[in-house]
């Protein structure tokens, strides 16, 4: 009776994991199957695999080649992480290292533009990139990006960059060293760790964003969630296909997300918690 | 954590030759800040002034020329049309029914996951997958491959255990939608739950075992308390993600069957219907939304963010 009282937060615990994941797997076992095997009732658990749904979905056989969104997503996921790291840098340091007076107050007004909905900016943002001919064009993709993750980013590097010990700091300016210096050779080493985390995160957002990209992007700047809803309506056997597609393009978010997974939390919740 | 996580430092001294004056090292501290000040003011809040002047006007972009000034007519329109106000109800719906059951699901899997057990590490792996699926992906799943009443995954299990065979989405759409979600965002709500019970006192919880308070008492009295912070950031959070959320509505239902929410209203408006001034209105009423949780949010978030600093 003991030993059961003692086990059974663990086994639930086991139970609640395997059912949460349940979905996921069988994706995975679906899109080793053939589009036959795929749509039984009930379903083949056992039949045999095949990797015909990763060739539909790559189009060995013809059919939309899945490669240019997959690229589009990468350019814009990348450099948009580059660009907020860019920005959020130096800007964390004015609001930890040397805080500018009133930090707290810019730290959240960086906050408070998070939670501006994206439909509130989306038609002038439209126009604009109509009348500017920056439709269907990536680095539009990459700008709007930037603005979404950049707050994200500030809160987190704040919480890092607060982490590196003063007195490092002001060796090195005591040696003379001027700030780009002291920032790109003393404080971004220490802070490495928390960068990368926050780099992680910046990268899941960009790659899992779908309403900018779908509004703005048309058949050349198409990323990949865009290209996923061309599986929205249905077309005839295409299980193996919509799980092979779905799998490989989650793949980037789910490696990013669990390298991140210590400071997942911290990042989702914008800093508040550790 | 110590309080030298969020808590700067006094600014200390720059040893220059000569004193330069106040106001130019003042400025010189401002300086790593402006570039994404100035960023974020463009691109966030430029778009959203203009969002508000359209607003404002008559204007369907396939009629360009019969642009006039509207007054609030737009906010009348918005606000009288059943689509719209359904779509209004359908937001609060399912923003309240998947921020209430994550919330609910991600503590009891945050108490489970809270103890000691073997593989616990593995399992909080496979909780978190769901979240790390991109959310086109998951709803295409959730879609295609759960839902579908012919071979989806669901009437295939019913289908050993003698059950019907519904077809989900027809039958209750919204709850389709909801189910998928609660599914991708149990696991955020589970991990910030996580960090709150793990930032509990434990002398504190141990003193009141001694005393022989029982688990309930201690979850009741010590945990819950502990919790309600963490409870209301993940509640104001999920809030704010699930009021935008676009994607699951797109991709389940296309909007159809009554669950177009406001963001796919918005899209819809403008971008299938061309009305941007109506479009507009719309977009501001979900600012005025976003404002009233993002209020509390921050007053959440500021008094946590006070409390780490404070710590020391």
């Amino acid at each position: 009776m003991n030993v059961l009282r003692r086990k059974a937060p663990g086994l639930l615990a086991w139970f609640a994991g395997v059912v949460f994941f349940l979905p996921i797997a069988w994706m995975a076992l679906t899109s080793f199957h053939s589009e036959s095997d795929a749509a039984t009732n009930p379903p083949s658990f056992a039949a045999a695999l095949t990797l015909d749904g990763y060739r539909e979905f790559f189009g060995v056989d013809g059919g939309a080649s899945p490669w240019p969104a997959l690229i589009n997503s990468t350019v814009a996921s990348l450099a948009s992480t580059l660009l907020v790291l860019l920005l959020a840098f130096p800007a964390a340091y004015a609001l930890s290292i040397r805080p500018v007076r009133k930090w707290t107050d810019v730290l959240f007004f960086f906050l408070s533009t998070k939670m501006l909905p994206v439909v509130a900016g989306l038609l002038p943002i439209y126009l604009f990139a109509r009348n500017a001919g920056l439709l269907d064009n990536i680095w539009l993709l990459v700008v709007l990006y930037t603005s979404m993750n950049l707050p994200i980013a500030v809160w987190m590097m704040q919480s890092f960059l607060a982490e590196v010990p003063v007195a490092v700091i002001e060796a090195a300016q005591l040696d003379g060293a001027r700030l780009p210096t002291v920032l790109a050779r003393v404080v971004a080493p220490i802070a490495a760790p928390g960068i990368a985390a926050t780099a992680l995160i910046c990268f899941i957002f960009s790659w899992n964003e779908l309403l900018f990209a779908r509004v703005l992007t048309g058949v050349v700047a198409e990323t990949a969630p865009v290209f996923l809803t061309g599986f929205i309506t249905s077309q005839g056997l295409f299980l193996a296909k919509v799980c092979a597609a779905s799998l490989v393009i989650s793949l980037p978010v789910l490696a990013a997300g669990f390298a991140a997974q210590d400071k997942l939390v911290q990042g989702l919740s914008l800093g508040a918690v550790k | 954590m110590t309080a030298t996580t969020t808590a700067p430092r006094a600014a200390t001294p720059v040893r220059t030759e000569g004193r330069p004056n106040a106001r130019l090292r003042a400025w010189a501290t401002r300086a790593p800040l402006l570039p994404a000040l100035a960023f974020m003011i463009t691109v966030t809040q430029l778009p959203f002034v203009a969002t508000l002047v359209i607003s404002f006007f008559d204007w369907n972009s396939l009629y360009p020329d019969a642009r006039s000034f509207a007054g609030l007519a737009n906010y009348g329109e918005v606000l009288t049309d059943p689509d719209l106000r359904r779509s209004v109800w359908t937001t609060v719906l399912l923003t309240v029914a998947v921020v209430l059951a994550s919330l609910v699901l991600g503590l009891l899997l945050a108490l489970l996951l809270d103890r000691r057990f073997r593989g616990r590490g593995l399992v909080r792996t496979l909780l978190i997958a769901p979240f790390l699926v991109v959310p086109v992906a998951a709803a295409l799943l959730w879609k295609h491959v759960l839902y579908n009443p012919e071979y989806g995954l669901f009437n295939g299990l019913l289908h050993y255990v003698g059950g019907p065979q519904p077809d989900w989405i027809s039958e209750t759409p919204l709850l389709a939608v909801e189910a998928s979600l609660v599914w991708q965002w149990t696991p955020f709500m589970m991990l910030i739950l996580l960090a709150g019970l793990q930032s509990r006192d434990h002398q504190q919880i141990e003193a009141a075992r001694v005393d022989g308070a029982s688990d309930w008492q201690i979850f009741r009295h010590l945990t819950l308390p502990h919790l309600r912070r963490y409870l209301e950031l993940g509640a104001l959070l999920g809030s704010i993600y699930i009021v935008q959320n676009f994607d699951a509505v797109f991709t389940i239902t296309s909007g159809g069957l009554g669950t177009a929410n406001l963001p796919y209203t918005v899209y819809q408006t403008f971008y299938q219907a061309h009305e941007n001034g109506l479009a507009s209105a719309a977009g501001v009423l979900v600012v005025i939304g976003s404002i009233i949780i993002a209020t509390f949010a921050l007053r959440v978030v500021s008094s946590l963010f006070r409390e780490e600093a404070g710590r020391s």
